[in-house]
Order: structure tokens, then C-alpha cells, then sequence
């Protein structure tokens, strides 16, 4: 028997993917562990290895179309087996699932009963052509979205006003009432009948902007959020950049690293978080998580998006290991290169729109994490010190909580933390 | 130029093309049953004959297999005979010439001769004239490779298309629904032709495309405003050419609109409608296409003598409106 | 048949006691008749051989036996003159004057053909030489024939159309509603039936009211005339008067020929329906051609040499034909809809 390569499910809430690209042809002989293609998953690029040696046979995953996870790419035949056509794919349910990533147990009709071939053509669901093509150019599974027609069948109206968080709600148990639109929302006919026609165009909506918009609705809608505002001042930080930047080693002509304000910022927090614990939490519904290192998601942002790799237990890392790690994670994000586990989790975050001279805003949580630090531009303001009106560099900070874990005081209390290494940075360097 | 333009019947305005053709080119002949000093059934060629005298406008015994036949050598031969059935039924007597001859004859022989004949075929239910006399069965020979087929809707375009046909170098038959021959409407006097081959939009929309054929253009324009009201837009495209069919334009159109109902009174099963929904199925307008493809054609039976018989024997306004809203509120 | 001694005769000394076509034609028409009466047998054969071969596609209905009914009917007329044929009509269209080699073409389905290799045996025609085709529709030519007599008419073209058709297409309606409306109209047609006993293979008298295919013309108020269609001169002088009354505007004429095929009435013919000796009878004793041969050498209008000489000339032109047929290019595949449409600028 021919072994069926499947398109593997490499990220949590992955209910399909994109081969980027296949490293072999139809026919080539590969060997089990070579790298048979690559996926482009909501945030990242994936190497799939081929799971047997042999010949592969009957590439039917296309390269750019939306595949559901576990439907067949491919074959591999073993040298001289015989070759009878495309085998039958095997059976949905025999692909092991990774249910230790939820504890919610999914409905089972929303798993793909069906295995298409070609990606989007859910064969099971009823659906107007246009629907289908609809669908797969937005990557949305038929099967999740709701058919207004006679006997469920899905059409044009039904995709464009398809919310992905209706499905992922209600996938996920949650007992939000999003069975129909927001309060003050519209359908998307309602928001295009705004406009004249052809004042616009549409713009498809990517993996990643479909991701961004779900995570973060179910966030904003289930996390109740709570602010705290201070300031900082950074002019001993600042010295002490510079300092450290201007004592670094050189290492064949290049300064072994070069710190940022915004990777001092990462070190303070998780050092507040450290001197916190209780700070350094994430939300189920059966008990806090207490984490016992810092995590630290920083938000960069990409093309078409943003993504949050986590520097892991950065309150043990130096500033300059920190800050070596950001700038190999930036860049990987920014190509797409990122693995799962390098974005996934984190027990905080950290966003810093400083460099665009934004002098305070409030991020939204996301979980897992309880807190997110929103970080605004150093600036020369007049401060008072004493009686005496003075110049520092100031730079203002937000911190939002998620209140179910995180208290209005204890956030106080991480915050003030914060501002101490930042006021006092020498403290991060022992 | 500056051409009046005049209201006239669907019938007279086949009778003023076949007398511009006749000025124009004395090879032009007109041959049918009681076309002389009768004037013809439904009285479309008139009194030509009194213009044109028996010679051009030649009383035919009841013969319609010889005659088409005659029709079919005269045109050969070189002259441009325009042949009248009295009735689209009685085709079927002189199917073999219209089918065996005039349309083969020009690809049997690679393409040395043309069979420039015209034939006319008043067509259609709705005056009581039962089984034998109200057909519609334009598929028919739109099925025959070689003939053109088509179906002016409007005194406008019947006395254009005429006039195209019988410029035409190949067989062009015209069916024409005799409900219409007293229908009035917008005429330019003199010489003009109306391309075979080319559907028109008679009417612009974005929810659904109908296309209809002869009578029914106006039936499915009269629903199209009913439902105007309701806020459905309905796009209205008049076939004119069964023949070849203008595939583009009917794409083009399913394409903006999603949703396609084809109205047609000849039956529907292997009719016009089938033929239509295939080739949107076949093209690229699959993929646009938002609800099943509705056909509203005559019923399986032939047509019945009783008034309300008859009249529920082919597609109807009411009819057309409640399929049109069904399926651009997706209830069908 | 006249045993006088074989002796020199001209047309114009003593015309009064000859057969029609030797009063009428000069010599060397009459030895091109015989070469075209030939050609048509060879040409038969010839296809006949090339079938059996396989290089000849579908099927085909061989006139072999009725060359003198094609020939003489065609004799008086001019190259502009029309005809209408059947699907026995291989004799018709080389009788009015066709190329063999483009017949073969055609048989063998090459561009070169007649038909562009679309027609095939069954539509074989040459319209520039008058043919409009021969009609695989038993009575299809009847009407069309009338047609073309109508434009002849109406435009004072001065051209008569001649309908070839079968005794078994006058059973049909087209005949009936053919000959009326020509007679009714006075058009210059000539209708020839080319009775050769069988409709496939249901024999005139199973098949047919009346003893004459030509007593039907009383019923159309034209004359009917029966001739023996393998006597060259009888079938030339029937077609001649006919073709003159036509001209003279006073309408149609129907002949009838009777002839007889010696082959079956297709190639997938086990000939059921009539005897050997019937077949051996007709054969051996009114051959046509050897009629004709016989009636030139008795009258002196060719020695046994210049025959031989036409039958050698015959078989060179089919052997070339063949040849040019067999090195002619194929259609194009992708030509496949050429000539259903004429082409419109």
C-alpha cells in the first residue's frame, strides 16, 4: 500500500493550509525525513517531511489553494510497487487530532466530514458556485459557514456575511451570543450599500487578517479589560543604553549587540512580572495558570498584519541576549519564517508603538496572556521636581488586564514594579 | 442620415422590409400559400402583389415540401426567394428540404454553393388554433448545423433582421409569433439591418439575467418592472438568435448578475432553455453562478384548444414573476 | 438492328434513315460520348476496386449498365445547363462533363475533391460544369431542380434544368408536388427517370400504380416519353426534344429510360431480389456501351483501332486519376466546420 501524505495540521486553531511549495515532482524518489513541501499557515511557514522512503506519486495538493488538514497531497510508493491510479484517501477520522492543544471537545459536526481533493469544494456542502469560489478565495471552509437557501444551501450572501467568530465561538463552546451579528453591526451588504458602487474595491481578506479579526473580536468581546496609565522616565535608561552600546565587544568588525529601548522595556516587565508572580497569570475557567517564567509576546508588525513572537523567560536573559533573540525573531516574522512555538503562547506582551511617536494607547489582551504593556514614545516634556519645572525624557505606558485575573491594585502594583526597573535600569543588569 | 421613424406593426414592418429587399434586388422573390391576392394568412405580404405583380409574388400550390424545395434550388441558382409557410407546423411537411437540402447543401458540396433562402414562420400559441396550428419549434431547426434561426421580438428588430436575412448568403428561417404581427412600435423608414447573431439587453439589472425569446421579451419585460417595484433588478436579454447564439453576451451578463432564468414558449424540455443553461454551465460563468438555472418553457403536451388551457400551456407574466422573485430571494 | 456493310457516313449526305445522334452531332462528339461512356464505366470499376481495397470510405451505388441513359440525356445539353442527380450519380456528373480526377479526389476524401472531401460518392458534384449535386434523398433533387428552372425563367438566363431521379423516387411526394408546380409554372425542367427496375430492392411492379413511370406525366398535363435507356441515340433524342420545348418556354417534359445496374444497389447489396440469368441477360445482350461500339464500327465512325485507342486513353486518364487522388493532402482536422457557413468578410 502506498503511503498517503496528508496535509498535517502545524497549528493550533489550523483548520487548513497552503502549500507554499513542493520541493519535489510527481515521481521523484524521496527519503523519509526530506523535506516534501512547505506550509503557509494563518501566521507562519511550515517543512513538512515526507513520512516514508519511496517514489511520490499523484501530487493532487496544489500549490496556493486552501487544502483541510488531513486531506491527502500525495503518495509515496515503495520502489517497485505497483501503481493503479490515485488510491482512495483514507478515512478523515483515522487522522489523530491534536486534542491535548483544547480542553474543549469540538461538535463533531464541525470536524470535515468530507476529504476533498481540491481545496475549498467542501463536497458534502451544498453551495452555489459562486459560493464555492467565493469561499476558497477568502480560505473560509463551507462547511462553517450557514446556508440561507433551500436545504441549507450556502450562496454569495451567505459567505460575505460569514463571521468566522460565529463558528469559533460556538466551536469553542462559548456562550458569547454571536449566533447573529453584534449589536450595531451590519451585514456586509448593509456596509457596501453605504458606499456608491465603485467607490471601492474589495479587498480579499488573507489567513492572517481573518485570524487577526477573530482573535482578537473573541478577545475584546470575552476579555473584560481594564486600563492603568502612568509615566516613565527614561533618562537614566537612556544613559545607560548608551553606556552599554558604547562598550559592547566587537566581534569581526560588528558590535556583538546593539540594545534597544523597546528590548529594555521587555526586560523590565518581565522582571516586574517576576517580582509580581501573581501578575504573571493566564485565565481558565478551572484555575489560574501561574506561570513560573516570563514570556513575553512582543507584537512586531508585517506585511498585512502583525504577529507576537515570545521571548521566552526573559527575566533570566540578559539585555544583550534579549535583544539578540528580537532582531533574529523580527526578521523571521517579517519573512513568514516563524515556528509555532516561537509565536504561540507567552504569559504577557509587550507593544510598542514609540517608534511611530504615539505617546500613549491601550493594546488589547490576548490571550493567553492576562496583561499586554502598550508602550508610547520617549519624549522632552517639562516635569516637576520639587517646585522646579525640569526636562526629561518621559515616555507613557498603559497596562491592560484582563480583570478576571488581574486586579485593578495588582496591576498597580506590576506596573509600579515596571516603572522601577525602568527609572532605576541598573537594576536589570543584576 | 435623417430617418423618420414611425410606429407600425410587427407585420407591416415585415412587409415594408420584404418591399425595400424587393426594390432593391430584383432576385428577390416571395413564395408562399395565398401571399397574393389573398395577402397571406395573416395578411404580411399585403398587396404586393399589386406592386410586384404574380411573378415576384407567387402563390404556391399547397405543397410545402415542393415549395421549399423550389425555394431551395431557386436560391442555389441565384435568386433570393423569400418562402412563407402559413404556419411554423406545416415545416414539418417539407422538413427534408429545410433540413436534408437547404441546410447541407453548401457543406456537402465544400462549400461551392450558397442556398440564400429566406424562410418565414408564423409561430406561436394564443389564438386558439389548437394542436396543428400553434407551435413553436424554432429548436427544431436550431438544431440543424447550416440554418440560421431566429426570433425578432419587436417591429424594430423584425424588419432589420429580415432585411439582414435576406442578405444573408445562407438559409435564415424567422420564426414570428403571431401575437406579435399587430404589436406596434418604432420603425425607421427605409433600409436598415439588425445583425443576426446578436442578442439584445433590452433591459438592465444586477439580481438576475432572463433571457427570453420573441413573445416572451415582452412577457418577461413586464415582470422585470412589476418586480422593479420590489426592489429585484432584473436584467432582460432578447435572444433574437437561436442560431447561432450569442454565447457572449448572455455570459457577460450571468456573469454580473449570478442568477439565470431562461422564458422561452416553444416545450422545455430539449429546448431553447436547455441549450442556454448547458452553455452557462460549460463556461466561465459557472463560477459566478449563485442559484440554480431556471428554465420557464411550454408545457409537455401540445397545445390545447380551451382558452385557459392554452394560455396555461406557455410561460405567463404571473408565472415569470413568482420564478423570478423565488429565485432572487433564494427560495428556489 | 440495320446490317447494311460498314461505310463511311456523314451527317449531312444521308441523314434521313440514321438514328437521331448521327444526323444530329459531328464525329468527334460522337467518340467523345463513347470516351465519357467509358470513362464512367472505368471510373466505377475503378472506384469499385479502390473500395475493396479499403482506401474508399463508406459506401457508394454503382450505375455500371446505365451509361447510355446518362450520357444521352446530357449529349444535347450545354455546359451551363443544370442538373439535378442522385445518388447513382457518378455517370450524370461525368456525363456532364466532370474531371475524374477530382472525382476520385473527392471518393477518397481529399481536399482536391469536388467536395472538399465533405460529399463524398453520395454528393458528388461540379457545379461548374452545371452539376448541382447528387442528392442522397431519393426525390431530394426533384424540387431543387424546379428551382433552378424558376431562376432560369425569372431571369432569362435561357438554362434548363434536368432532374435525374430513380423509379423508386417517383413515389414520392416531392415527384408529385416537383412535376406540378413546373408544369403549373411552365418551367424549362426535364424530368428523367432512370427506371432500373428496382428501388433497392422492391421491383417497379411491387412498387408502382402504373405500368410506365412516364404515364404519370398525363397527371401533370406533360408529355411522357419512354425510351430505351441503352440506346445512346433513342435517350439523346428524347433528351434533345425535351430540352428544346423547355427552351421554347412551354414547360416540362418527363422521360422515362429503361436501364438496367448490373451491380447491386449498394455495396452491401447480396442482390436477393432478381436472378443471375436476369443479370446475365442484360449484360451479354443490351450492354450500352457494345451497342454503341457496335453501331459506330457498322456505320464506319470509328475503326477497331481508334476504339481500342479511346478504351486505352480511358484506362491512362483513370490511372492518373487514382494517382492524383491518392498523393492529394487530407483535410485539416481543424477544418472540420469550413463551408457549413459561408464566410463573411
Amino acid at each position: 500500500m502506498p503511503v498517503e501524505v496528508i496535509l498535517p495540521k502545524v497549528d493550533m486553531d489550523m483548520a487548513t493550509g497552503r502549500i507554499s511549495k513542493w520541493f519535489f515532482d510527481n515521481d521523484s524518489v524521496v527519503k523519509k525525513g526530506d523535506v516534501l513541501f512547505e506550509i503557509e499557515t494563518d501566521k507562519a511557514a511550515m517543512e513538512i517531511d515526507a513520512p516514508a522512503s519511496g517514489i511520490l506519486r499523484d501530487i493532487t495538493g496544489r500549490e496556493g489553494v486552501d487544502i483541510p488538514v488531513g486531506a491527502p497531497v500525495a503518495w509515496i510508493y515503495e520502489e517497485g510497487e505497483a501503481y493503479t491510479g490515485t488510491p482512495a484517501p483514507a478515512e478523515v477520522a483515522a487522522i489523530p487530532t491534536e486534542s491535548s492543544e483544547t480542553t474543549v471537545a469540538f461538535p463533531a459536526s464541525s470536524t470535515p466530514e468530507a476529504l476533498p481533493l481540491v481545496a475549498g469544494s467542501t463536497a458534502k456542502v451544498r453551495a452555489t458556485p459562486l459560493a464555492r469560489r467565493l469561499a476558497q478565495d477568502a480560505g473560509i471552509d463551507l462547511a462553517d459557514v450557514p446556508g440561507s437557501g433551500p436545504k441549507g444551501r450556502v450562496s454569495k450572501s451567505d459567505v460575505l456575511s460569514y463571521r468566522p467568530l460565529q463558528s469559533a465561538a460556538s466551536d469553542a463552546g462559548l456562550t458569547v451570543a454571536a449566533s447573529g451579528p453584534a449589536p450595531g453591526a451590519s451585514s456586509d451588504d448593509q456596509v457596501r450599500k453605504l458606499f456608491a458602487e465603485g467607490s471601492y474595491e474589495v479587498i480579499a481578506h488573507s489567513n492572517m487578517r481573518r485570524t487577526i479579526a477573530r482573535r482578537l473580536v473573541e478577545a475584546k468581546s470575552t476579555v473584560p479589560h481594564f486600563y492603568l496609565t502612568l509615566d516613565c522616565n527614561i533618562d537614566a535608561l537612556l544613559r545607560l543604553r548608551a553606556e552599554l552600546n558604547a562598550s559592547a565587544p566587537i566581534v569581526d568588525g560588528k558590535a556583538e549587540y546593539k540594545l534597544s529601548v523597546n528590548d529594555m522595556v521587555i526586560k523590565a516587565y518581565a522582571m516586574a512580572l517576576r517580582a509580581v508572580p501573581d501578575g504573571n497569570v493566564s485565565w481558565t475557567d478551572e484555575g489560574l495558570l501561574k506561570h513560573h517564567h516570563a514570556d513575553i509576546g512582543v507584537a512586531v508588525s508585517v506585511p498585512g498584519g502583525l504577529i507576537t513572537p515570545i521571548v521566552r523567560s526573559s527575566e533570566i536573559k540578559t539585555l544583550s541576549a534579549i535583544s539578540n533573540e528580537m532582531k533574529d525573531l523580527g526578521a523571521r516574522a517579517k519573512e513568514g519564517k516563524l515556528k509555532t512555538d516561537e509565536y504561540q503562547g507567552g504569559t504577557a506582551a509587550v507593544s510598542n508603538l514609540g517608534m511611530f511617536g504615539v505617546r500613549e494607547f491601550a493594546a488589547i489582551v490576548n490571550p493567553p496572556h492576562a496583561t499586554i504593556l502598550a508602550v508610547g514614545a520617549g519624549e522632552r516634556r517639562p516635569i516637576l521636581v520639587g517646585d522646579d519645572v525640569k526636562a526629561a525624557t518621559m515616555m507613557t505606558v498603559t497596562l491592560s488586564t484582563d480583570h478576571r485575573a488581574v486586579d485593578g491594585a495588582l496591576g498597580a502594583a506590576l506596573l509600579g514594579a515596571f516603572r522601577s526597573y525602568i527609572e532605576r535600569p541598573m537594576l536589570m543588569l543584576v | 442620415m435623417d430617418t423618420a421613424v414611425r410606429e407600425l406593426s410587427y407585420s407591416q414592418a415585415i412587409q415594408e422590409a420584404m418591399a425595400i429587399a424587393m426594390e432593391a434586388d430584383e432576385r428577390v422573390i416571395l413564395m408562399g400559400e395565398d401571399i397574393g391576392v389573398y395577402g397571406g394568412a395573416f395578411q404580411v405580404t399585403g398587396d404586393l402583389i399589386d406592386r410586384f405583380g404574380p411573378d415576384r409574388v407567387m402563390d404556391t400550390p399547397i405543397s410545402e415540401l415542393g415549395g421549399a424545395g423550389v425555394a431551395v434550388g431557386a436560391a442555389v441558382t441565384g435568386l433570393r426567394p423569400i418562402f412563407e409557410f402559413q404556419f411554423s407546423d406545416f415545416a414539418a411537411l417539407a422538413m427534408e428540404q429545410i433540413v436534408n437540402q437547404a441546410a447541407k447543401m453548401r457543406y456537402m458540396l465544400g462549400g461551392a454553393v450558397s442556398v440564400p433562402v429566406v424562410m418565414r414562420f408564423p409561430a406561436g400559441s394564443g389564438t386558439g388554433a389548437a394542436a396543428q396550428h400553434s407551435q413553436s419549434i424554432e429548436a427544431w431547426l436550431g438544431h440543424v448545423p447550416g440554418l440560421k434561426v431566429i426570433q425578432p421580438a419587436t417591429p424594430h428588430d423584425v424588419k432589420g433582421m429580415l432585411l439582414a436575412a435576406v442578405a444573408d448568403p445562407d438559409p435564415v428561417m424567422i420564426f414570428e409569433h403571431k401575437l406579435l404581427y399587430k404589436m406596434k412600435g418604432p420603425v425607421p423608414e427605409g433600409h436598415y439591418t439588425v445583425p443576426i447573431g446578436k442578442a439584445d439587453v433590452r433591459r438592465e439589472g444586477k439580481d438576475l439575467t432572463i433571457v427570453a425569446t420573441s413573445i416572451m421579451v415582452h412577457k418577461a419585460l413586464e415582470a422585470a418592472e412589476a418586480l422593479a417595484a420590489e426592489g429585484i433588478d432584473i436584467e432582460v436579454i432578447d435572444l433574437r438568435t437561436v442560431r447561432p447564439m450569442d454565447r457572449e453576451t448572455i455570459i457577460e451578463s450571468v456573469k454580473k448578475t449570478s442568477r439565470l432564468m431562461c422564458v422561452y414558449e416553444g416545450v422545455k424540455t430539449l429546448g431553447i432553455g436547455a441549450e442556454l443553461s448547458a452553455m452557462i454551465a460549460e463556461s466561465e460563468a459557472f463560477d459566478y453562478l449563485d442559484a440554480p438555472i431556471v428554465r420557464l418553457g411550454g408545457s409537455e403536451t401540445p397545445i390545447p384548444y380551451n382558452p385557459d388551457l392554452e394560455k396555461a400551456a406557455v410561460p405567463q407574466v404571473p408565472g415569470i414573476i413568482t420564478a423570478a422573485r423565488d429565485l432572487v430571494k433564494g427560495v428556489r | 438492328m440495320a446490317k447494311e456493310a460498314a461505310t463511311t457516313v456523314t451527317p449531312e449526305a444521308d441523314g434521313g434513315n440514321l438514328p437521331f445522334i448521327y444526323r444530329q452531332y459531328p464525329r468527334e462528339k460522337l467518340l467523345d460520348a463513347l470516351h465519357k461512356m467509358h470513362l464512367i464505366r472505368k471510373f466505377e470499376e475503378g472506384a469499385e476496386e479502390s473500395y475493396m481495397r479499403g482506401l474508399i470510405h463508406g459506401t457508394m451505388h454503382l450505375s455500371i449498365g446505365q451509361e447510355a441513359s446518362a450520357m444521352g440525356i446530357c449529349l444535347p445539353l450545354a455546359n451551363d445547363d443544370q442538373i439535378t442527380s442522385t445518388h447513382r450519380g457518378h455517370g450524370h456528373c461525368i456525363a456532364k462533363g466532370a474531371d475524374v480526377k477530382r472525382m476520385f479526389a473527392e471518393f477518397f476524401g481529399k481536399t482536391t475533391g469536388y467536395c472538399a472531401g465533405r460529399g463524398g460518392s453520395m454528393h458528388i458534384a461540379d457545379v461548374t460544369t452545371g452539376n448541382l449535386g447528387a442528392n442522397g434523398i431519393v426525390g431530394g433533387g426533384l424540387p431543387i431542380a424546379v428551382g433552378a428552372a424558376l431562376t432560369a425563367k425569372r431571369l432569362k438566363t435561357g438554362k434548363v434544368a434536368v432532374c435525374f431521379f430513380g423509379d423508386g423516387a417517383n413515389n414520392e411526394g416531392a415527384f408529385h408536388e416537383a412535376l406540378n408546380m413546373a408544369s403549373v409554372w411552365k418551367l424549362p425542367v426535364v424530368f428523367v427517370c432512370e427506371n432500373n427496375m428496382y428501388g433497392m430492392s422492391t421491383s417497379t411492379e411491387r412498387s408502382t400504380a402504373v405500368a410506365n413511370i412516364a404515364d404519370r406525366a398525363a397527371a401533370y398535363s406533360m408529355p411522357g416519353v419512354i425510351v430505351d435507356g441503352n440506346v445512346l441515340s433513342d435517350v439523346a433524342e428524347a433528351s434533345h426534344e425535351a430540352i428544346e420545348r423547355a427552351r421554347r418556354g412551354e414547360g416540362p417534359t418527363l422521360i422515362e429510360t429503361k436501364t438496367y445496374r448490373y451491380r447491386g444497389h449498394s455495396k452491401s447489396d447480396r442482390n436477393r431480389y432478381r436472378t443471375k440469368d436476369e443479370i446475365d441477360d442484360w449484360m451479354s445482350n443490351r450492354d450500352p456501351i457494345v451497342r454503341y461500339e457496335a453501331q459506330l464500327l457498322e456505320l464506319g465512325i470509328a475503326t477497331p483501332e481508334e476504339l481500342e485507342a479511346i478504351r486505352t486513353a480511358v484506362d491512362e486518364e483513370i490511372a492518373a486519376g487514382i494517382e492524383f487522388a491518392k498523393a492529394s493532402p487530407a483535410p485539416e482536422i481543424a477544418d472540420l466546420a469550413e463551408f457549413v457557413y459561408t464566410e463573411q468578410a
